[in-house]
């Protein structure tokens, strides 16, 4: 009897990790996009790298519970990194340029990561944003270096993997981030439902006992905190890549600001959020720029407030994983899901 | 006897007020040790002091003959001092499951692994089962820590802490709160806690310290007021006057 317990256990264990049909939808259907939008790529360049980003938000708020106003930080080191990688000729084949840029981004990561250690939420807040300010004031005050207020000019960009020349259209670009995203997403899943990822639940949830189980809470925060930061700055070089130019707008609060507003569309603590949010965020502003080109910001300003009112008290509870995405998922065409709101 | 745990002059100041004052305690290899004392007599910061999550003011603390005042909470862990806490503290989204996974896979030190899954090491896994069979949570053992009765939640306390696979366990109150008719599940799983495994035990109930300990030791007002055998302490008349027959005649 108990090695039929224990194979059920293992069993229920293993399909944690088990990838789900609203899964396979979710890839199919961005990839399905390449070949079946393609006027849109445009825009699908810009969600993708979105999305990466927030993936990289959602690994520290949603799986470690550090929020952060200040993401933008790796976002414009990765940014400005792969920019001067190519202007300089530095690193020429824009894959490793990536890579590289990451790097660059989780150096600064780890180094700013025992910053967030300690403190409240709005400690967190405040410093995040701080180091924000202050990258983003560096880059002013480095015109030689990064062009300062009016941007990284003349950067080109190479042939991706010395083959695949960047076009105008977005055709490529679009192809290159939906890889890129697709296999850094692949890496976080793993994370996720490793020990490792296990742990950090357990450090979000309560630290006191997480250290009372033997963790070592702030090597795990710097940890993933560090990941995150690579993940940030990829998203960041992708941007660089992808439009060839970078400007002091990559560090601002904005940026950082939007970025908590994807993932409080799409939830966090389970992957999707942020993918999710990306492509509602993305489309809903094209889509209202378009109704009213005047006074667009109004609106969106007036949705965000709506959504953060409705949707607060789903941030961070959306632990649940698949069951939750499915739920998602499924209310939104269904009436009869319409009761649900009341749990 | 060998000595496991040990405090030499142990104090803990809040601002003014002397919480832990001059606390010299000696716990046996293998004893099942009882800190008693009033409310507010120093016990949990006792507890908090020796499993590193206060810092002492002054005085030291030996574990096994080594000086572990300045190390880490986590660490002492990794040496074999676990705890459990008078009021629960849990993981609340994770299930029981994960719980008991999460603090077998860090004893294993494979907690710091990211690429592999949870739950493939067959080991660990039968572990798991295991503990959570002894600890009575078999059949809930999938559903979220928040959601279970308040008992469960206790008999998981001290389920995560036996995980840890311990030399010395440091129960905090382990039924305090629980209803008298779900008492008797956690007070068994105490008296089975293995014998190599030395408990010191914070508990209130004096039917519970007088059944359990073969030492107890009675904490008033921060200081160790008397350190012996049940018999000698029960006799006592100081400790009567103090505490016992506050507690009995109640």
């Amino acid at each position: 009897m108990p090695s039929a317990a224990v194979e059920e256990v293992a069993r229920t264990l293993a399909a944690r990790a088990r990838w789900g049909a609203l899964e396979y939808a979710f890839w199919l259907a961005a990839l399905a996009s390449i070949f079946l939008l393609p006027g849109r790529h445009l825009i699908l360049t810009e969600i993708a790298w979105l999305a990466l980003f927030a993936l990289s938000l959602d690994l520290i708020l949603g799986y470690a519970g550090i929020i952060s106003l200040g993401h933008a930080a790796f976002f414009g080191l990765g940014s400005y990194a792969a920019a001067l990688f190519a202007k300089h000729g530095i690193i020429e084949e824009p894959v490793l340029a990536l890579l590289a840029a990451g790097l660059c981004a989780a150096v600064l990561g780890f180094a700013t990561s025992f910053l967030v250690l300690r403190g409240s939420d709005l400690t967190r807040l405040m410093v995040t944003l701080g180091v924000a300010l202050i990258m983003r004031e560096i880059a002013n005050q480095i015109p030689d270096l990064t062009g300062g207020a009016d941007g990284l000019q003349g950067v080109i960009i190479a042939p991706i993997l010395g083959t695949f020349q960047l076009d105008i259209f977005g055709h490529v670009s679009y192809v290159y981030c939906l890889a890129v995203l697709f296999v850094l997403f692949l890496v976080a899943r793993r994370i996720v439902y490793s020990p490792f990822g296990l742990s950090l639940r357990a450090v979000k949830g309560n630290p006191l006992r997480a250290a009372s189980v033997g963790i070592s809470v702030n090597a795990r925060l710097i940890a993933v905190y560090t990941l995150a930061a690579f993940y940030a700055g990829v998203a960041g070089a992708l941007l660089a890549q992808t439009t060839a130019f970078a400007s002091l707008d990559v560090f601002s609060l904005e940026r950082s600001a939007d970025l908590l507003l994807v993932l409080i569309i799409g939830g966090t603590g389970y992957l999707y959020g942020g993918l999710i949010g990306a492509v509602i965020f993305k489309l809903m502003q094209d889509w209202i720029a378009h109704l009213t080109p005047q006074y667009w910001q109004f609106w969106i300003g007036l949705v965000f407030v709506l959504i953060v009112l409705v949707g607060r008290e789903r941030i961070g509870s959306w632990t649940g994983g698949l069951r939750a995405l499915a739920e998602r998922i499924a209310r939104r065409p269904a009436p009869a899901a319409m009761p649900e709101k009341g749990r | 006897m060998a000595v496991v745990l040990e405090t030499v002059d142990l104090e803990k100041h809040f601002g003014g007020i002397a919480a832990v004052a001059g606390v010299s305690l000696k716990i046996e290899k293998g004893a099942r040790h009882a800190l008693i004392g009033p409310n507010g007599a120093g016990k949990t910061t006792v507890i908090n002091l020796l499993t590193g999550v206060l810092q002492p003011s002054a005085g030291r603390i030996l574990l096994e003959g080594e000086d572990i005042t300045a190390l880490d909470a986590h660490k002492r862990v990794r040496r074999g001092l676990a705890r459990t806490f008078q009021i629960n503290q849990l993981f609340l989204d994770l299930t029981p499951l994960e719980t008991v996974g999460l603090a077998i896979s860090e004893r294993m030190g494979a907690g710091a692994q990211w690429w592999r899954l949870v739950g493939t090491s067959p080991a660990m896994v039968e572990e798991i089962v295991e503990i959570l069979g002894r600890f009575h949570l078999a059949d809930v053992m999938y559903e979220r820590t928040g959601n279970l009765p308040y008992g469960k939640q206790r008999l998981l306390e001290i389920a995560l802490a036996i995980a840890c696979r311990p030399r010395v366990l440091l129960l905090d109150e382990p039924a305090a709160g629980v209803p008298e008719d779900e008492r008797h599940e956690i007070l068994a799983t105490v008296a089975a806690l293995p014998a190599d495994v030395t408990v010191l035990l914070i508990e209130h109930d004096m039917d519970i310290v007088f059944s359990f300990a073969d030492r107890i030791s009675v904490l008033v007002n921060g200081a160790l007021f008397v350190d012996g055998a049940p018999e000698e302490v029960a006799r006592d008349p100081r400790v009567k006057s103090v505490y016992l027959g506050e507690a009995l005649d109640a």
